[in-house]
């Protein structure tokens, strides 16, 4: 049922509200800032949402997800996570609302919705008090994040265009 | 001998509630309910423009966004007294609608249906004869064996593989669990379907937010979207038609389907009507008005202390000064600086966090009060308070799921035995029915007032110089949620957030009144206290959602198998 020809997923989770527990929907919004995506590729800023996102990710071929994923490294680290592992990590509870988007995933496997591939990158947060923005640290991460998922996106063929405003990519 | 048991996290899904109990012969006997996280919501709108709040409080929480949305809008406008056009209050009140079905549903079937449930037994059962049990419960056209025994076989593979998922916090086999295979079949069956259907409803939240999750088309003073039935960009007839029928696909699996697994768990669990009652003082509000100054309600409300139904004190709108008068919150058992009791107006937010302490503090939340007491919010409340004003689609819904349960049961349950965990449960169901009938209401409002050429959707807000205060009142899918506001010279001078989940997981307040939470604990039976499933039944009658209580963050270590460092 994936709508208007969308293949591709990229989803930003987090809480905005909590500092670096934000830098999924912030990874999106900048991407989706900075390049043009061809119609196959969707960018969504999933916040901290549940359910509300099973039929965006139902049939997608391949879902990226972007979050805050706290595994006891340096902060800003990014780390790729793939396929059959994503759920296991996400049932592990390393991120504050796997539970969430762990429902959703599993939800996805029973209604035959699940995409074909799944990758998540995780970005080790530093600060995650209240307040709005991200750490230093964090903002670099995110920025190889992009970085990372703008370079996936063209090997599987995607034309992604900058959209002249100032990027390292 | 009592001994203490401490559930940590309690909520299936978003943020961290503590419950400790002491267990003595097989039952509770003392209860405390803690939030184990902060929220700050309060520190981050101070000093922003009022006309913002509404998008930073959707951030609150990833289940109630629009909740938090519609409340702050609508607390700006009652500091502003600015009037919302007719098609802004009929398109909020869909969203409101459709965003409630499908809070309910999502919560009765995939988060609390599975503590009466079991999974397991399920994949025993007969799917012929669970045919026939749903052909004899109504004409739910999902009730094919065909269908059933294609959910059977899609558990079974489920299971066996080993990717337990969703079921895995599931207390299978647990000597609570009462329902029979094939009923347990039944209900699984439409767990699955409801996953198809609360897409489908949040689909109208999508068209008419025109994004989800965050809905983006709401202002202060209106909303955003532009009416001209002819304009594809716009809201046109054929949305419209689309939205009717997504709504009417929702209605038959609502009434063929929720509304009788809900009457067979309450025939089958009817001990359950026994327990779990806590604080009877019901407060709801009035929701989905209906005029431009909001002083007629589709739905109303009211209080009703004590649970004595004589008493019940309807309450005709949101501008009744008994709203602005009686709700207090405490601090003297939550983790701020200080002990008080205040109008949300005069709080400060000033984090004092001391420890874990039983008859101190113990918990992020504040205890909110009204008329000095602990109030039970929610759908249970709702519903009640709607009977009572003689609101005749809820007493249908409520007379038929009455009449359902005793004839099942094969005794007669009246209206009492809603003031329970499985009550409760029937409530939010009753609530959801109510809700579906009410969007058609809403919908057929909107086309006629269109088609009477009105296509005004927003007044701006002015601010003036100086200080107004407001307060956004709404009768969200966990209960009363209030957002209070103060403006000074056209900026935020403080704003507090009474949320439903407050008001049911509050602490002890400032006489040392226990909570809803705590007080529907207590008398509680457990049967192991290994395995306190009867706890998180009460618990999660109630819908937790901690989250917009308090915020989340996990701390949580463990070690991924396989990950790429970049």
């Amino acid at each position: 049922m994936g709508e208007d020809g969308v293949k591709t997923l990229v989803l930003g989770i987090g809480n905005l509200l909590i500092g670096d527990e934000g830098v999924g929907c912030k990874a999106v919004e900048e991407l989706s800032r900075r390049y043009t995506l061809p119609a196959a590729v969707e960018c969504v800023d999933g916040g901290t949402a549940g359910f509300e996102l099973l039929s965006m990710i139902d049939s997608k071929e391949h879902l990226i997800l972007i979050d805050a994923l706290r595994n006891d490294r340096p902060p800003g680290t990014v780390v790729m996570v793939e396929d059959e592992h994503v759920p296991r990590a996400f049932l592990a509870r390393t991120t504050p609302h796997q539970l969430g988007i762990c429902d959703v995933l599993a939800a996805a496997q029973l209604c035959d919705a699940m995409p074909k591939r799944l990758t998540l990158y995780g970005i080790e947060p530093k600060q995650l008090d209240v307040g709005i923005g991200l750490s230093p640290e964090v903002e670099a991460g995110m920025e190889k994040t992009i970085g990372a998922v703008v370079e996936q996106l063209r090997h599987f063929g995607y034309e992604v265009k900058r959209n002249g405003i100032k990027s390292e990519h | 001998m009592a001994r203490k048991i401490t559930i940590d996290p309690v909520t299936r899904i978003e943020g961290h509630l503590r419950i400790d109990c002491e267990v003595d012969n097989g039952k509770v006997t003392n209860a405390w309910s803690s939030g184990q996280m902060w929220r700050g919501i309060e520190i981050i709108l101070k000093g922003r423009d009022p006309r913002d709040a509404w998008a930073y409080a959707q951030r609150i929480c990833g289940v109630c966004t629009t909740v938090h949305a519609m409340a702050s809008v609508r607390a700006v406008e009652d500091a502003l007294k600015l009037e919302i056009p007719l098609n802004a209050q009929y398109i909020r009140n869909m969203i409101v609608g459709a965003h409630g079905i499908h809070d309910h549903m999502v919560h009765f079937y995939q988060l609390c249906a599975l503590d009466w449930v079991d999974i397991v037994s399920a994949t025993t059962a007969d799917p012929q004869a669970t045919a026939a049990l749903g052909q004899k419960l109504s004409n739910w056209k999902g009730n094919s064996v065909q269908e059933i025994k294609a959910v059977q076989d899609r558990l079974k593979k489920f299971i066996g593989s080993g990717q337990l998922g969703l079921f895995a916090s599931g207390y299978w086999g647990h000597p609570a669990m009462k329902l029979t295979p094939e009923v347990n079949l039944l209900a699984a069956t439409h767990y699955l379907q409801a996953l198809d259907y609360q897409r489908r409803i949040n689909t109208v939240v999508a068209i008419l937010g025109s994004k989800t999750p965050h809905i983006q088309n709401l202002a202060v003073g209106g909303v955003t979207n532009p009416i001209n039935p002819d304009s594809p960009s716009n809201l046109t007839v054929e949305k419209l038609f689309h939205i009717k029928t997504l709504i009417d696909e929702v209605g038959d699996f609502i009434n063929q389907a929720m509304l009788t697994d809900v009457a067979a768990i309450g025939a089958y669990y009817a001990d359950w009507t026994k327990y779990g009652a806590g604080v009877l003082n019901y407060l709801s509000v009035p929701d989905m008005p209906m005029d431009s100054k909001g002083t007629v309600f589709a739905l109303p409300g009211g209080y009703i202390p004590g649970g004595d139904i004589t008493k019940f004190a309807p309450i005709a709108s949101h501008k009744e000064k008994v709203l602005y008068d009686s709700i207090k919150e405490s601090i003297k058992h939550s983790w701020y600086n200080g002990n008080w009791d205040r109008s949300p107006y005069e709080e400060d937010t000033i984090p004092n966090y001391t420890g874990y302490d039983y008859d101190k503090k113990y918990s992020w939340v504040k205890a909110p009060t009204f008329m000095g007491q602990p109030a039970q919010v929610g759908p249970l409340p709702h519903v009640v308070a709607m009977y009572l004003a003689g609101h005749a689609v809820t007493k249908k819904y409520v007379d038929a799921t009455l009449a359902n349960v005793s004839a099942l049961a094969g005794a007669t349950v009246g209206i009492d035995a809603l003031h329970s965990t499985i009550g409760r449960i029937a409530a939010r169901v009753v609530r959801c029915a109510v809700l579906h009938d009410t969007m058609n209401v809403q919908w057929q409002a909107l086309i006629d007032n269109i088609g009477k050429g009105d296509f005004d959707t927003f007044n701006g807000p002015v601010f003036p110089r100086g200080e107004q205060r407001g307060t956004g009142f709404h009768e969200a899918p966990r209960g009363t949620l209030s957002h209070w506001i103060v403006i000074e010279n056209g900026k935020i001078k403080n704003y507090q957030a009474v949320v439903p989940s407050t008001w049911n997981a509050g602490p002890r307040n400032g006489e040392d009144a226990l909570g809803p939470y705590e007080a529907s604990l207590v008398g509680n039976p457990v049967a192991d206290a290994e395995l306190p499933l009867e706890v998180l039944r009460t618990i999660h009658s109630f819908d937790p959602c901690l989250a917009c209580a308090i915020h989340l963050v996990d701390g949580k270590k463990t070690p991924i198998s396989k990950v790429k460092v970049l």
